[in-house]
């Protein structure tokens, strides 16, 4: 009990130390302030930005971020995220951008005559605040971080103001124009216009509009201020904040302000434009109209658009890009990344499971990520060795489910560099297939579904949701099932051939088919969408399609399935009839890979082996040092109370017989100088030496006992309750562990299953059988248990002096006491062992069978063997015993033949002396 | 003459009469009745309840446990492995001494003399074995059920529901069996160290279930982390993997691993324990 209580309170004691040394989050209050800034390609238009400040929780002067929201937020937002970055000990500013919030002006898309200013401004601000650590006067240690339409400023900013010292951008756009009008072939032989504009990304001029994407975009720009807000929320998970569920809470108080203001009738241009600059508006109205980009459409996206001033940039950078983003791919983070790059700047990747289209998000993961850049780059120093490392190239999969919870556990592979969408290797996939014809519906519906911008995160299940292509649109090649696993991480390449007439606006999207009743998973929800032009009379044009950018794994037995469709919802597509013809011009699948990924995960965790090789050792050394204890001579070392030198005076001094140390044959004597060994004599049966045993509270049970039993003997071992009787029997069975002295049987010491107790019967303490088998079936499995020989255990005889007759084949819990004592005494005769030790053997008989029970015993010491009995029935033990052993208190009183000791006795009140007066006298319990 | 004549210690309690002393006791028969009995029990319920089929392909393991004699038996696996089979290994591993003690017949066998380190050997292996025979026999029996009752059909994977043809699966199973036996070593020698700890059957067996639980409660608590996975009961479901479309060894591997190093110490503890102990019951 005091060991599992002290075990309580250390538990106890380690759940209080936790919680105290826990650190809890300190309280982070927010300064809400106007800034007025000055922006405008003339630099002549006030706006008044609404921000809040929050100072580092810390104290002191910190270093301080600039936290931007996503298109369709406001400084709302982002205050959850704001509030973790101050816990961080960084000052924050978040600010609802022009034309978002309770800030005036209008949205100009992070343009440099506008937004740009604006943030420059801000970092002025800022500059100014006692909480902000500088580089130099006006120059503050500044990192901007932001997702969306906010992570286009941090990159633009960054490109614009070299005082900017680290930026960690989200899901954000390199080229708006290509993000908008994506066009994702090459034509062969010649490009049909424009050709590539070399920044790794499309060429809008023939880009297909990304019609319900750029509805969505335009559209929460528009209802910013006036109506329908419903959107606003799902716009804050998808864009500000990358699914951080809860904070679109924020921006929908933010908004119900705006409704509430929402009485006043719009003009028709605040209908028509909303927030947007009418610049803007006219352009989108143009484009969204057509279908296709305009010159000066592409000019002002372009404007916008970080990649191209992205060389410019010198704060570090760290791109997180979702793989499940039909708005912003995984390219557009590309294209920025070797941009920025390339001018020497560090940067880092990761492709994160989340995006405009939903997936996890990883919040935390993401915030991790993020605070290790910025501790890196803005606090540096010692907290750069701290924070983590970020490595130049993350990817999140799929890790399985976790074995405990059953719930998706995701796995974060890293690579040193950051190898670009064609992988570090690649793999060709022989795809094959007919060529087929597909039209292109008149009117362009029903489409076929890729990705349902703006809810994918709503239907999408855990492998890009619905996506169905339309019978009669689209052309399937397919691959035979993959002998081997295949990762896919970058842009796979395909070229196709296509026949007709005039232009052909396509998609391309490569399917993982598995054989049964699962539905084919598109990976990421991603098409790659682009435009072929047939020369007239060349019948057919060659295309090298670029397919979306994800990474994915098939798995051994899966197929790929390469598909071209005519149309796709979230794009605006030709609403002509027209009929093509599609196969493939080259039967390989060019699949990017990047091993270097799939290796950091993979490997058993050294725990694994480790674990069990060390239980393994520590076992063996538990049963070595176990054993070498347990074979330490039971009487070697005195323990506790025992004392050798005692031993001669823990004689019986009251002995009553004078006993001459030679007179063998009859005595009973203490003999603590004989020697076992003594030459020619037959072992004695028992000798017991200085035995001491203390209870567990230290109290001896047995203290210094010493005495002999001579072959032939019927010894009596008497002695009041407690006396320690019983205690000793059971150290004679090698049962208990003496704590010091030891008993020799014929000469041998006995310890836990020496072998010699083979030749003690014994029963202590009452029978023990197994209450479910019969009598006899216990008596014969017991035997069984000895391993020797059947014809050895004489059952007849011992099962005679047991006398059960026909209850012998009944079920042993059917048995009353005296017929278990019984049975108990005719195991312990089984084999007619030469040393019978039997505890209280009359208890429970009735006068005949203790009557016949003497008569046994005294005819089995007869035949050359020895018995003790223990019995608090005196009368009993003076009919039956030769010898007796007084004890009390654990100690030997008195020993000696039985005649002798009654002799010595001073006849009482004329009777001959009873040995209960002798034992009462011994005892010292006179009445 | 030190010992009585035919006696040798490497010949005492042998593993048949262990066997027999065991095999005849009444909770051995009704563990085995129950275990056996269960599949049919189950068989009947699904013949009995609610048709749930056309409401669309749900796909949760119960749904799936009467499409084939394969799922079936998956499905009673399933149900059974973190509870009732954890009490069966704990019966047989926990009452193996501590019954012998409680009947006083222990000290009779010590004294026999059984060695102690055979002893507790010998009964090791036959509680482990009438274990094992558990584990076993109920996913048999489930099977020999499910196919009778549900026919010899292609397994469909939970969750996924991606069809695999039965023959296929076959030796998976066997895999899901071994697992299930590797896992529950933990229970076996928990319940065996408690055996020789206590001289109470009710006390060993409650106590290896009632720390079985404990040890499922704290495997619920998130906030552990990565210190869940060294919970014994942490891996207990992943034998799930075994029958998933790909075999992914790395959850049992752990799962066995974690199993194994628990098992290890606890029984090497026992036999020191045992080794020492003053027998006094």
């Amino acid at each position: 009990m005091k060991r599992v209580a002290a075990l309580v309170a250390a538990l106890a004691l380690i759940g209080v130390a936790t919680w105290l040394v826990l650190p809890s989050a300190p309280q982070v209050r927010g300064q809400d302030q106007v800034i007025s800034v000055v922006d405008g390609p003339a630099d002549d238009q006030q706006v008044r930005l609404d921000s809040t400040f929050f100072p580092p929780a810390g104290g002191g002067r910190a270093p301080v971020v600039l936290l931007a929201h996503g298109f369709g937020g406001s400084k709302q937002s982002v205050r959850q995220q704001a509030t973790r970055l101050a816990q961080d000990g960084y000052a924050v500013l978040t600010w609802s951008a022009r034309g978002f919030g309770r800030s005036t002006g209008e949205i100009a898309l992070n343009s440099p005559d506008y937004e740009v200013k604006d943030v420059k401004q801000l970092i002025d601000w800022v500059a100014k605040r006692p909480e902000v650590r500088l580089d130099a006067a006006g120059d503050p240690r500044v990192g901007i971080v932001g997702g969306s339409y906010g992570g286009a400023i941090a990159l633009m900013t960054a490109a614009f103001d070299q005082r900017v010292d680290a930026i960690v951008p989200q899901i954000t756009w390199a080229d708006l124009a290509d993000a908008l009008f994506p066009d994702d072939a090459v034509q062969a032989p010649a490009s049909a216009a424009g050709g590539s504009t070399g920044t790794g990304l499309g060429h809008p001029e023939t880009g297909v509009f990304k019609r319900m994407w750029s509805g969505i975009f335009f559209g929460r720009g528009l209802s910013l201020d006036g109506f329908a807000q419903q959107g606003q929320s799902q716009g804050d998970q998808g864009q500000g904040d990358q699914g951080q569920r809860g904070q679109g809470e924020d921006g929908r108080g933010e908004g119900g302000q705006g409704r509430g203001q929402a009485a006043a009738p719009m003009s028709p241009q605040e209908a028509r434009c909303g927030r947007f600059l009418p610049a803007i508006c006219d352009i989108y109205q143009q484009v969204a109209k057509d279908g296709r980009a305009t010159p000066e459409a592409i000019a002002l996206l372009r404007a916008s658009s970080p990649i191209a001033v992205a060389g410019r940039i010198k704060a570090p950078t760290l791109l997180l890009q979702g793989q499940r983003d039909s708005l912003f791919p995984l390219s557009h983070a590309d294209a920025n990344a070797k941009a920025i790059a390339a001018a020497g700047t560090p940067v880092s990747l990761a492709w994160f499971d989340g995006g405009h289209d939903g997936g996890n998000g990883e919040a935390d993961w993401l915030h991790e990520q993020t605070s290790a850049w910025l501790a890196r780059y803005l606090k540096g120093e010692g907290s750069a060795q701290a924070a983590p490392p970020v490595s130049a190239f993350t990817v999140t999969r799929d890790g399985g489910r976790d074995p405990g919870t059953r719930q998706r556990i995701r796995l974060h592979p890293e690579a040193s560099s950051y190898p670009g969408l064609g992988g570090t290797g690649t793999t060709t996939v022989q795809l094959g297939g007919p060529e087929q014809s597909i039209v292109n519906p008149p009117g362009g519906a029903p489409a076929s579904i890729s990705t349902v911008p703006g809810v994918g995160a709503l239907l999408g299940g855990q492998n890009g949701g619905v996506s169905l292509d339309m019978p009669g649109q689209s052309a399937a090649f397919e691959s035979r099932p993959l002998t081997a696993p295949l990762q896919l991480t970058g842009s796979a390449t395909a070229q196709v051939r296509v026949s007709g007439k005039g232009e052909a606006t396509l998609f391309a999207k490569v399917y993982d088919v598995s054989e049964g009743s699962q539905l084919p998973v598109l990976p990421g929800g991603l098409v790659a969408p682009f435009r072929v032009t047939i020369p007239d009379g060349a019948g057919s044009v060659v295309a090298t399609v670029t397919l979306p950018a994800v990474d994915h794994g098939f798995a051994a037995g899966h197929r790929l399935r390469l598909v071209v469709t005519t149309t796709d919802m979230g794009f605006a597509t030709p609403a002509e009839p027209a009929t093509y013809q599609v196969s493939l011009a080259a039967p390989g699948l060019t699949v990017p890979t990047v091993p270097a990924l799939t290796a950091a995960p993979a490997g058993i965790a050294w725990w694994v082996w480790a674990m069990p090789l060390a239980a393994v050792v520590l076992a063996a050394v538990l049963l070595a040092t176990g054993r070498a204890s347990s074979l330490v001579p039971s009487g070697a070392r005195p323990r506790g109370r025992a004392r050798p030198a005692d031993l001669h005076a823990d004689l019986p001094v009251d002995l009553p017989v004078d006993l001459p140390a030679d007179d063998r044959p009859a005595a009973v004597a203490p003999a603590p100088d004989v020697d076992d060994g003594d030459g020619g004599r037959r072992p004695v049966p028992l000798e017991i030496k200085g035995l001491t045993k203390a209870y567990r509270n230290g109290e001896p049970a047995v203290d210094g006992l010493s005495f002999r039993v001579e072959q032939g003997q019927v010894l009596g071992l008497l002695g009041p309750n407690g006396a320690g009787k019983t205690t000793t029997m059971r150290m004679m069975m090698g049962l208990i562990r003496p704590d010091g002295g030891e008993i020799r049987i014929f000469g041998e010491p006995v310890t836990p299953g020496a072998p010699v107790l083979s030749r003690l019967g014994s029963f202590v303490e009452g029978p023990g059988f197994l209450p479910h088998l019969s009598g006899r079936d216990n008596i014969e499995l017991y035997w069984a248990a000895t391993g020797r020989p059947p014809a050895d255990a004489h059952f007849e005889e011992a099962l005679e002096i047991a006398g059960l007759g026909k209850a012998l084949k009944r079920a042993v819990r059917t048995y009353s006491q005296g017929m278990r004592q019984r049975l108990a005494i005719a195991q312990a005769m089984l084999g007619l062992p030469d040393l019978l030790v039997l505890d209280e053997p009359t208890n429970g008989l009735d006068p005949p069978q203790i009557r016949e029970m003497r008569e046994v015993l005294k005819r089995y010491a007869r035949e050359g063997r020895t018995v003790i009995v223990s019995s608090h029935l005196l009368a009993e033990v003076e009919q039956t015993c030769s010898h007796v052993v007084v004890m009390h208190r654990g100690r030997l009183v008195s020993a000696g033949p039985v005649s002798r000791l009654l002799t010595s006795a001073t006849p009482a009140n004329g009777h001959g002396p009873r040995l209960e007066d002798v034992f009462l006298d011994l005892i010292g319990d006179k009445r | 003459m030190t010992a009585a004549p035919g006696y040798a210690p490497r010949r005492t309690l042998p593993l048949r009469v262990e066997i027999v002393r065991q095999f005849k006791r009444r909770r051995t028969i009704a563990m085995f009745g129950l275990l056996l009995a269960l599949p049919w029990v189950l068989v009947i319920a699904f013949q009995f309840g609610p048709q749930s089929s056309d409401q669309g392909p749900s796909l949760r393991i119960s749904d799936l446990a009467t499409q084939s004699g394969l799922n079936f038996a998956a499905f009673a696996l399933s149900v059974s492995a973190n509870f009732l089979l954890v009490v069966a290994v704990a019966l047989f591993c926990g009452d193996t001494v501590s019954s012998e003690a409680n009947w006083s017949s222990l000290r009779y066998l010590l004294a026999a003399p059984i060695p102690r380190d055979r002893l507790l050997r010998q009964k090791l292996i036959v509680a482990l074995g009438y274990s094992a025979a558990a584990v076993i026999c109920l996913p048999l029996m489930a099977l020999l059920a499910g196919t009778l009752a549900f026919g010899w059909n292609d397994i469909q994977v939970p969750v996924t529901g991606e069809i695999i043809p039965a023959l296929d699966i076959l030796p998976r199973f066997g895999i899901v069996i071994g697992y299930a036996l590797v896992s529950q070593l933990v229970v076996a020698a928990l319940a065996f160290l408690l055996s020789t700890v206590t001289d109470s059957p009710l006390g060993a067996v409650g106590g290896a279930v009632g720390l079985w639980i404990v040890s499922t409660i704290l495997q619920a608590v998130e906030a552990l982390g990565a210190l869940r996975e060294f919970l014994p009961t942490f891996w207990n479901a992943a034998w799930l993997d075994a029958l998933a479309p790909e075999l992914d060894w790395s959850g049992m591997v752990k799962g066995a691993s974690i199993s194994i190093t628990y098992a290890a110490v606890l029984i090497a503890v026992a036999f020191r324990r045992f080794r020492r102990k003053d027998v006094v019951s």
